[in-house]
């Protein structure tokens, strides 16, 4: 078995100085959440470790998640999980192409067996035997069991692989499958969203290198470091939801004034993920902050959940497109409009009742 | 003690005249509801209004407001609790109500469960609902709830009030964060939707117009009933004693 560098060894190779390492070895510690004591545990694991190789594949997705991870706002960690993936075969950033981009994939397989963590960006399309994502000439489904099998662990990037996304919104013509219904024998660790932030990707994976396991997951199986809070718990604009103080129409003074984007539909009271802590693009902004409400693309079946622009979103459960409001008034305006009625029957065979015993009472006296 | 006889005369003289003493029966009355099913009823029938209304804004928040600078101004999280100690007063109260279902009386049991196998009981919920079709002439006499009133009682209330407890301490969970007891206890609701809250959300506020629905049915037949029936309802929640207006056996 050839020797496999470090991940130190890789940095110092990419022309880092130790003062630059040691300064990402604490940024990673603060993103993860972790005490200044683990520093230097992320150093020594980082100085003596062999790196861990990850087979990165894509299924039916946009390619949103490596765009996403290749920007990452500390190019350091960029550079090193990047050089810590097997780019011998990766759709986006692999030179290879044809017989010698798959032979490089098998070879990889091969080297790494039972070793190495498999990326899965996308999902397989299961309808007609998985015809409607090819790769290589053959279905992705079969691509992937056979990536999982020597597989470590598996990383479920974004909307796609975690639940299905927008290509297994209703009615699903391709039945779309988040992979956790294909691999069932390997632990798999979510990373929703459309795209996932950068910095919560490499901090997840540069977790699963250092401690050599997974991070602690929360019911859904997604970080709990980036996924335990809603966006809502840590948004800017909350004091203005305390208020009461809410943007009613995009272009109105609210808007202006920034506040709360609750009545225009915003997602984040229902949305997990680390956004208004993390922010996108070098911490520079994050949807709610640029004006638009957050519409929860890293929780389960987004894009069904009716319009991402009001709060009491529609349910086509009922055969027509209402809202709780609609239906529930509609039901009770049915209930009560009965109740009317039976009233009105009930006094008229009352005065009935009574006319009749007047008549009889008559008759018998 | 000899048992009254029914030649004594029923109302004094000097205050009933010989028209009211024409109409008037003996009547039979029973101590049905005890102290703390009639409190629990009145305070959970508070709660709920409390909840309803809150709960609606939560959903569709009132107009924007400016009293002030938003550091200073907490016009929704005042709806929000409210809505939420309304939500704990609602469970803790149907907790006590099931504690009374145990150690109260029989009438205290008849909202926890429906004598499924129970063929007569059945033909007696059939006759009550022909006696609300108008095609009965006269109800019978009920203690307790009259078997379609139970039925109904079952399904919006034991069960309506239970989801709505169970989903309300799911979301209020998610407040207190996914660390909290709450969420241990109660983070399964999500899993069971499919893992969007937004989804329990929803159905929580469907909820809503379920007891709203309930509401409207439950005020009308209770006044309905007081007036056509042969026994007393409404004022029964207040007092606890049944009372019959004759004297007939069903």
């Amino acid at each position: 078995m050839s020797q496999i560098e470090t991940f130190y060894d890789v940095m110092r190779k990419q022309g880092i100085t130790r003062r630059s390492f040691m300064k990402y070895c604490s940024l990673t510690a603060s993103a993860l959440g972790l005490g200044p004591a683990f520093v230097p545990k992320i150093a020594h694991a980082m100085e003596t470790k062999q790196r861990t190789p990850v087979i990165w594949v894509n299924g039916l997705e946009c390619t949103c998640c490596s765009e996403s991870f290749i920007r990452g706002a500390h190019p350091l960690a960029k550079d090193v999980v990047l050089s810590m993936i097997s780019l011998d075969y990766s759709h986006v950033l692999m030179a290879a192409a044809g017989h010698a981009a798959e032979a490089a994939f098998e070879e990889a397989i091969a080297e790494h067996k039972g070793n190495y963590i498999l990326a899965v960006e996308g999902n397989p399309p299961l309808n007609e035997d998985g015809m409607f994502c090819i790769n290589a000439g053959k279905p992705f489904v079969e691509q992937l069991r056979h990536a999982a099998e020597g597989a470590k662990a598996v990383i479920a990037w974004g909307a796609c692989a975690s639940y299905g996304c927008v290509q297994a919104a209703k009615p699903n013509p391709t039945q779309a499958t988040p992979i956790h219904k294909v691999i069932t024998d390997k632990p798999i660790i979510r990373i929703p969203g459309c795209p996932p932030i950068a910095e919560v990707m490499t901090g997840v994976i540069t977790y699963m290198l250092t401690f050599d396991r997974l991070p602690e997951l929360d019911r859904q199986g997604r970080p709990a470091m980036f996924y335990g809070q809603r966006i809502h718990d840590k948004c800017y604009r909350r004091p203005h939801f305390d208020a009461g103080q809410f943007v009613e129409q995009w272009d109105d003074e609210y808007a202006r004034k920034g506040y709360c984007l609750y009545k225009v539909g915003c997602k984040g009271p229902t949305t997990y993920n680390a956004c208004s802590t993390v922010r996108w693009n070098e911490g520079t902004s994050f949807p709610i902050q640029s004006g638009h409400g957050c519409i929860g693309c890293s929780e389960d079946g987004f894009w069904d959940q009716g319009s991402f622009y009001n709060r009491v979103t529609d349910i086509t459960q009922f055969g027509v497109e209402a809202n709780a409001d609609q239906v529930g008034m509609a039901a009770a305006g049915v209930v009560g409009g009965g109740v009317a009625i039976h009233a009105a029957v009930s006094a008229l065979k009352s005065a009935q009742k009574k006319t009749q015993t007047q008549v009889s009472e008559n008759e018998e006296a | 003690m000899s048992a009254p006889t029914t030649d004594a005369p029923i109302l004094r003289e000097s205050d009933a005249n010989a028209a009211d003493m024409a109409t008037a029966t003996r009547q039979t009355s029973v101590y049905v509801y005890e102290v703390p099913v009639r409190l629990w009823h009145w305070i959970n029938a508070f709660a709920i209004m409390v909840l309803c209304i809150t709960g609606y804004f939560i959903g569709s928040p009132p107009p924007t407001m400016e009293i002030s600078e938003a550091t200073y101004q907490f016009v929704f999280g005042y709806v929000r609790f409210a809505h939420f100690a309304a939500g704990w007063i609602l469970a803790i109260g149907f907790l006590g109500r099931m504690y009374w279902a145990i150690f109260g009386n029989h009438h205290a049991r008849q909202l926890f469960f429906i004598p499924l196998f129970n063929m007569r009981w059945w033909a007696e919920v059939w006759f009550e609902i022909k006696w609300y079709l108008f095609l009965e002439k006269e109800p019978k006499k009920y203690v307790g709830h009259n078997p379609l009133a139970q039925l109904a009682m079952f399904f919006f209330i034991t069960l309506g009030v239970s989801f709505m407890i169970v989903t309300g301490l799911a979301l209020y969970s998610e407040g207190l964060g996914h660390d909290s007891t709450l969420y241990a206890l109660f983070g399964w609701v999500f899993t069971a939707v499919g893992g969007n809250s937004h989804v329990v959300h929803t159905i929580h506020h469907l909820g809503m117009w379920w007891i709203i629905i309930f509401m409207i049915i439950h005020i009308y037949v209770a006044i309905r009933e007081d007036i056509m029936s042969r026994q007393s309802i409404v004022s029964t929640m207040i007092s606890g004693t049944r009372t019959f207006k004759d004297d007939r056996v069903d």
